[in-house]
């Protein structure tokens, strides 16, 4: 017996030019901030880009970009709905407010269900929400997406960089591209974040200080692109170091 | 429709099969149909039969439906899926994505939606049948 799905996945992303995983050691870091402001940004930079949220069980993509109603239509699999103009897919499409408890194995079935049947057209971008860690998702994605390149976030704190530098490490291992880390939430001076991320051989992005106005910001894209957030990645964009 | 995608996953896995089994014509391929995620099946074969190589133009695609068994992790009890209890929006939502059934299906003894998918969740390639 065979299962027929993951034959198909390199066709269903053919014509994305490339796929980054806004990833991160550990929750809590503002993985789906930095992921949709990204999407954002790049749009904003005239790109076609999709953003995909690969955080099953605790989705959150869909409030910080305000994508209340949409859904996805049916044509030769499942064409994703344009929201502020990307190309948005996330399983809460088909959960809706329910939870969905996964475990490895579902989570695994759901991803590649999703990326056999999503048909994504030509993006110049498709950007990931990654889940926390280092387990499924990671792994299938590292398994069926050859062309995977990872961006990290952390924020300063040494017990969120401490899972970091172990996924960044796994990375490094594996040989799959590394963008760079990117410091989030930062509150005070200190230099100890940049001068670990050097030691790890990665490029270290910047830092962006906490800024409490991203909480008002959810669910509108321009007040996200002002966000010092927005502004940071916008930076980056910019600077085509993303 | 979602079905042909699935039928496209069907005819690239067979393809390769036959390929790699190195057989010019393949007769026959059995597909298995797990009836959690509510395939249809008039729509598949279509789908199957207007996507096939020239290498598959005799081929018979031949449909098994498997009946979707549970079985729940926290209490043990083992039961068998209906869609007539679900909701229209709860059956097209697994029908698309089978996983999300533990967002709407709960073990009918304890209520648990910790559950394994033991058998019938989606489709796989059973046999491929043809020629040298």
């Amino acid at each position: 017996m065979v299962d027929p799905r993951t034959t198909v996945i390199p066709d269903r992303l053919r014509s994305i030019n490339r796929i980054i995983a806004v990833s991160s050691g550990k929750g809590g870091v503002g993985k789906s901030m930095v992921a949709t402001t990204l999407a954002l940004s790049l749009v904003h930079e005239g790109c076609k880009v999709g953003l995909f949220d690969l955080d099953f069980t605790s989705p959150s993509t869909h409030l910080i970009l305000g994508a209340e109603n949409a859904q996805p239509k049916e044509d030769k699999g499942i064409i994703p709905p344009e929201i502020k103009g990307l190309v948005y897919m996330s399983l809460i499409y088909y959960s809706r407010d329910q939870s969905a408890p996964l475990r490895g194995a579902d989570v695994s079935n759901a991803l590649i269900e999703l990326l056999s049947v999503t048909q994504w057209g030509k993006l110049d971008y498709l950007i990931i929400d990654m889940p926390p860690g280092i387990g499924d998702v990671v792994l299938d994605l590292l398994r069926l997406v050859k062309r995977i390149e990872f961006l990290i976030v952390t924020t300063p704190s040494l017990l969120a960089f401490e899972t970091v530098k172990k996924q960044a490490m796994l990375l490094r291992d594996l040989n799959v591209p590394v963008i760079g880390i990117l410091e989030n939430m930062k509150m005070n001076k200190s230099e100890s974040i940049q001068s670990e991320t050097e030691k790890l051989g990665l490029r270290h992005l910047g830092e962006i200080k906490f800024d409490p106005r991203v909480e008002d910001a959810i669910g509108d894209e321009r007040e996200l692109l002002g966000t010092l957030i927005g502004k940071k990645i916008q930076e980056l964009v910019a600077a085509k170091v993303l | 429709m979602h079905e042909w995608a699935l039928a496209e996953a069907v005819i690239a896995t067979a393809q390769q099969i036959a390929e790699k089994e190195k057989l010019k014509e393949v007769k026959e391929v059995t597909v298995k149909v797990g009836e959690l995620q509510q395939v249809e099946k008039e729509i598949l074969l279509f789908a199957l039969s207007q996507l096939k190589p020239p290498s598959f133009k005799d081929t018979k695609f031949r449909l098994i439906k498997a009946k979707a068994t549970l079985k729940c992790r926290a209490c043990g009890n083992t039961w068998v899926f209906s869609k007539k209890k679900l909701s229209a929006d709860a059956a097209e939502a697994i029908h698309f994505v089978p996983e999300v059934a533990h967002a709407y299906i709960k073990c009918p003894k304890c209520g648990s939606p910790d559950f394994e998918i033991v058998k019938g969740r989606g489709i796989w390639l059973e046999n491929i049948r043809g020629l040298r």
